[in-house]
């Protein structure tokens, strides 16, 4: 069927289905960053970035992963463009919350505000890590320090919690919406779906945001701390 | 000309089938080069429009509103007849036949009573399969409930919205053939007149009600469906837009109006609340099942319902009717509640009410539901939540509805309802074949004077929009159209309808050029309160004379008087009020002067002067068991034909449910 | 139940036909009863106009009992107005109180052109039904109707779907002027009986396309639609529509 993926609802399919995976990607990425908060943190993850920056299938599904994202920006900013024109004329009084939460109706902007952190995001830690390995010394840069010194600006911490708080956002509206799209957010499964979505929403960004907060109070040992073992 | 009801040969059991085997019939090449026009898409034009097109014919449906979806037969509650006898209890196409007769006050013409009852199960297997979400048991099988006026359970439905869920699957069956390309739509488009050529219907002239502007169409044959003409009492249970006019315009045209005065006014509406009331809305006749009616025993009591102690209720109608007690058939019901506020016993604000309470049925229930929990002396307050529970879900939309409308709660305290102008069993003559007196004009559904006599049956009027639409026109009108295979479609420049479209244009620039003083909707109300005084639930001699003379000189008030705001290109609601209202006029008259010819009370027409020694309605068959066939002559002249009812098979009598 | 009179101001969007530009109004009404209708007060508004020599206000309306659809009021801001689950025709006067002012728009969506003041041109639910919207069942054709039993949970969740009135209120109140509600409740409807199976995926891509054609947005799970929904239809209904939808796609059906 051509028009499967181009119609209304196949653009909200690719919309879940990257969405869906984004929240995969979340998974891994919150996890990997959440060991820094152990015991021996900086070993382990040091050790989880090198294996996650070093592994062919990894490295492989990276290629996946930014597809996915740019296929859910490029999709998600012209689906709230194109949605926009189908009122050309608005109301002179708008509903306000009466019918809808605010942030289901902001997921283009709020999809802005994090696509703007992530450019930022992006060139902290990947870019340079990634230059390093292909075009400097062919080896990974020290994340554990970089986001030591990073995350002494205290204007770079403000926007990382900003950034993390519209996350929360995008994704308490996104996640079950992703379900509902896909087909899934059946009787049974919704309050599960539901739950674990605004749970997801909040825990996630959180830990996300403990970081830039943490070595910004100093809260984490530092870097010097850890000399590698090989 | 005499009346020919074609009512073919045979027993009455099968003359359909005897019809249905010798009818001529149209090949499925000669039905691609034949148009049909429909007027009107609710339940009796859709299902006609869809199965016309079906059958290969070129359809063209006209409905004034913007959708098909959204014709008046949608408010239906209640339910739809059907001789299935799923229940076992002794149903069957006689007994239904029977009871449509009895009920209709034996005024009624037998071999399309009994047709209707023939057909009446093809209507629920059609919707059935075409996904019309009808109530079920657990078992998956259809449910059925007991309406007014029977004694079996043969009443389909869907929630309180068997109607919408009908229309919808009529509406669904038309939108497809539109799509196949079989049937044209035309929405928001209002039919002005008739043309006739050489005698025969063969097409219509319309407006369409964005652009203003007239359009001729042709059609070999033109079915009127527009539905009743219970807006001439301006207040009625009926949508806004209902009207009369396009039944009127055929009338003009020499269709014979049938039995206009019969009307049945429904017992249980919500009461009017003041003088800026637009329309009444209905409360579904189950809830006389489980609701008890009464008024004060004193005269002027404004004591609050629930100060009023049980020994000074009147439950006047299991007083009167003790057999049947709440549930006597409409026009009992109506005519009783309008004696009682007469004589001074009225509630409300306005005395023109009655209370209808769940009070005892929520305590039965109540009491029901605790013993079945083992509960045997249940406090008073238990029995009551349990009884509201149960009251709740039987009729909690309509209990909704109520507290919406009045800002009461009827949970609380007893609902006021009063009778309202609900269906017109009259209409345009037709015969045996849905043909009016205009050869190839046909008319189906409320809008011909049909199945229902003198009274109809809860439940009853959408199985005879759908009988006629599904079932009945397609055989009927290729009896006709066979003959017709040879005519080619009429070029639309012919002189006829030249002449026609002349003759609308120029009453509208009439109409438009009045520039008087009174708006059309203050003409309409004060014609509303002529008709419901004098030609509504009690009728006089001399009221109906007085009526007649007071409708004349509203109508030369209303040519000289009306101010129509705005033009005629464009949309224009005024004018297209102004039109009908025009009609309702004229139309009022011929009620009136009917139901001063028909000395006698049957069904919903009640004669004063004929009633019995206690007050029941009074019928006299040795001079009125005929059909009223009115002629229109010229300008408020008349002519009336009788087409006699001869019964062969039912033997009429008093009816009683005392 | 207390009654009381009121005095309102009122801002109406007048608009002589589909061409023009058009642009509110203010309108005061005096002594409007709280037993009044919405509907009945703009009577007495037009009625008002009417006696001043102007053209009254143009809207839908039909049944004023709720079940037809044709009313199509914005009001303050919510398609219907204030209250729950209830047509502008059943909303009452008693929603209001002297000296408000109260604006009343047409339902705004570029698939719902205004023709004329406060009513819109909503023929494109027709042409969505028309894709597909029905079961292909010409007249006798029909089995017996018991023949088919349907169990009956099944058989009311497809009333619930099937109570809509095609009002638009859901394409009205969406941010995206999405049609998703209404479609998605006839796709239910149908999808929910045995005897829609048979064209069930046909059905849907057909009618999905239409919708996309006749330029209502893609729902974005608002739930805007099943807030202002006057009859309570449920957005599972569009959980629905999307699942007969991938169904019908993967299963490689070829639309029309």
């Amino acid at each position: 069927m051509k028009n499967f993926l181009t119609s209304s609802i196949g653009k909200k399919l690719v919309m879940g289905i990257t969405g869906v995976s984004l929240i995969g990607f979340l998974v891994v990425h919150c996890y990997i960053n959440s060991l820094i908060f152990l015991p021996d943190g900086i070993r382990r993850f040091t050790e989880a970035g090198h294996f996650m920056g070093t592994n062919p299938i990894i490295r492989t599904l990276e290629i996946g992963l930014f597809a996915g994202i740019i296929l859910h920006i490029v999709q998600g900013l012209m689906l709230t463009v194109q949605n926009k024109s189908k009122r050309p004329v608005g109301y002179n009084v708008s509903p306000g919350n009466k019918s809808s939460k605010w942030y289901s109706r902001s997921m283009g902007l709020l999809g802005t505000l994090i696509l703007l952190f992530l450019v930022m995001h992006i060139s902290h830690f990947w870019v340079p890590n990634r230059y390093s390995q292909h075009f400097g010394s062919g080896y990974e840069i020290n994340l554990y320090e970089k986001m030591e010194m990073v995350f002494q600006d205290p204007i770079v911490v403000l926007v990382y919690v900003l950034g993390c708080i519209s996350l929360a956002w995008h994704l308490l509206h996104g996640f079950w919406s992703a379900f509902q799209t896909l087909g899934l957010y059946t009787p049974r499964y919704a309050p599960l779906i539901k739950g674990l979505g605004t749970a997801f929403s909040i825990i996630v960004p959180l830990i996300f945001i403990a970081m830039p907060v943490a070595f910004y109070f100093g809260w984490l040992p530092p870097a010097s701390s850890y000399v590698p073992s090989h | 000309m005499s009346l020919n009801s074609k009512i073919p040969a045979g027993e009455l059991s099968q003359k359909w089938s005897l019809y249905k085997n010798n009818c001529k019939i149209v090949n499925p090449a000669n039905k691609r080069s034949l148009e049909v026009i429909v007027i009107g898409t609710g339940l009796a034009g859709a299902s006609a429009a869809a199965s016309l097109g079906e059958l290969g014919y070129k359809v063209k449906a006209f409905c004034f509103q913007d959708s098909p979806r959204r014709a008046h037969s949608i408010a239906a509650q209640g339910g739809i007849n059907a001789a299935k006898n799923y229940q076992n209890d002794g149903d069957s196409v006689y007994r239904l036949f029977y009871d449509t007769i009895k009920g209709g006050d034996y005024r009624a013409r037998e071999s399309n009573v009994h047709r209707l009852a023939e057909v009446s199960a093809n209507i629920i297997d059609q919707c059935v399969a075409q996904g019309v979400p009808f109530a079920r048991e657990y078992g998956g099988m259809l449910s059925n409930r007991s309406f007014g006026g029977t004694q079996v359970q043969r009443t389909f439905y869907a929630a309180g919205q068997t109607g919408q869920q009908l229309l919808i699957g009529a509406y669904q069956a038309l939108e497809r053939q539109v799509a196949l390309g079989n049937v044209t739509m035309y929405s928001r488009h209002e039919m002005l007149d008739i043309v006739k050529i050489d005698g025969k219907a063969r097409g219509i002239i319309a407006r369409n009600l964005i652009t203003g502007k007239l359009e001729r169409h042709f059609g070999h044959a033109v079915l009127i469906c527009s539905g009743g003409y219970g807006n001439v009492f301006y207040l009625s249970t009926n949508a806004m837009g209902s009207n009369v006019t396009a039944a009127w315009k055929a009338h003009k045209q020499g269709a014979y109006f049938g039995n206009p005065c019969y009307t049945q006014i429904h017992p249980t509406c919500i009461p009017v609340s003041g003088d800026h009331q637009s329309k009444l809305t209905l409360m579904s006749e189950s809830l006389r099942n489980d609701g008890r009616i009464w008024v004060p025993k004193k005269q002027n009591d404004n004591r609050k319902p629930n100060e009023i102690p049980e020994d000074e209720r009147d439950y006047y109608l299991e007083r009167r009717y003790p057999a049947f007690g709440n549930l006597v058939p409409r026009d009992v019901a109506s005519r009783a509640a309008k004696e009682r506020c007469d004589a001074g016993y009225g509630v409300g604000t306005s005395k023109q009410a009655v209370y209808l309470d769940f009070a005892a049925a929520v305590i039965r229930y109540g009491t029901i539901e605790c013993s079945k929990q083992g509960n045997h002396s249940p406090s008073a307050e238990e029995v009551r939540k349990y009884g509201l529970a149960v009251v709740k879900e039987k009729y909690g939309n309509l209990f909704d509805m109520y507290a919406k409308i009045t800002g009461e709660d009827p949970y609380e305290v007893p609902m006021r309802i009063y009778p309202a102008v609900h269906y017109t069993m009259g209409g345009l003559w037709v015969d045996y074949e849905l043909m009016t007196t205009v050869e190839g004009l046909y008319c189906l559904g409320e809008a011909n004077f049909s199945d229902h006599g003198a009274n109809r049956l809860g439940a009853s009027a959408l199985m005879q929009g759908l009988a006629d639409g599904y079932f009945v026109i397609p055989y009927t009108l290729g009896n006709y159209l066979a003959d017709d295979i040879r005519t080619k479609a009429i070029p639309t420049d012919h002189p006829a309808f030249v002449e026609a479209e002349k003759q609308v244009a120029d009453r509208i620039n009439k109409l438009m050029s009045i520039k008087g003083k009174q708006s059309v909707e203050s003409i309409h109300k004060r014609l509303g309160l002529i008709m419901w005084n004098k030609c509504g639930m009690g009728r006089t001699a001399q009221g109906l004379q007085e009526a007649i003379v007071e409708i004349q000189a509203l109508k030369k008030e209303f040519w000289s008087d009306v101010f129509i705001p705005g033009t005629i290109e464009g949309m224009n609601n005024e004018l297209d009020k102004a039109q009908r209202v025009a009609d309702f006029i004229e139309l009022g008259e011929l009620m009136c002067k009917d139901a001063l010819n028909r000395e006698e009370s049957c069904g919903g027409h009640f004669r004063e002067e004929s009633q019995t020694p206690d007050g029941e309605a009074q019928r006299n068959d040795e001079e009125f068991m005929y059909v009223a066939a009115w002629e229109y002559n010229s300008d408020s002249k008349w002519t009336l034909h009788k087409e006699a009812l001869n019964y062969e098979v039912v033997k009429p009598s008093q009816r009683s449910y005392k | 139940m207390e009654h009381y009179n009121m005095n309102l101001t009122l801002k109406v969007w007048r608009q002589q036909n589909a061409q023009s530009q058009g642009a509110f109004e203010t309108y005061s009404v005096k002594e409007i009863s709280s037993e009044m209708s919405f509907l009945e007060m703009f009577d007495v508004l037009n009625e008002q106009l009417i006696h001043e020599g102007k053209e009254p206000i143009t809207f839908d309306h039909d049944c004023r009992e709720g079940i037809c659809g044709a009313c199509s009021m914005h009001i303050n801001g919510q398609a219907h107005g204030p209250w729950h689950e209830t047509t502008t025709c059943q909303l009452h006067m008693r929603a209001f109180k002297d000296g408000d002012t109260i604006v009343v728009e047409p339902w705004r969506a570029a698939a719902f052109p205004v023709i004329k003041d406060l009513m819109v041109d909503r023929t494109a639910f027709d042409r969505i039904i028309q894709a597909g919207g029905y079961i292909s069942v010409n007249t006798g054709n029909a089995q017996d109707a018991n023949n088919l039993p349907i169990a009956k949970d099944k058989a009311d969740e497809s009333f619930a779907a099937a109570t809509c009135i095609g009002c638009g209120a859901c394409v009205a109140s969406c941010k995206n002027a999405s049609a998703s509600l209404f479609l998605s409740a006839k796709v239910a409807h149908l999808a929910l009986l045995p005897q829609g199976d048979a064209e069930r995926k046909t059905r849907v891509l057909n009618m999905v396309e239409q919708m996309d054609k006749e330029g209502f947005g893609a729902c974005t799970n608002t739930g805007a639609c099943e807030a202002e929904c006057p009859k309570g239809i449920s957005i599972m209904n569009i959980r629905r529509l999307n699942a007969e939808y991938i169904r019908a796609g993967l299963s490689g059906s070829i639309a029309k």
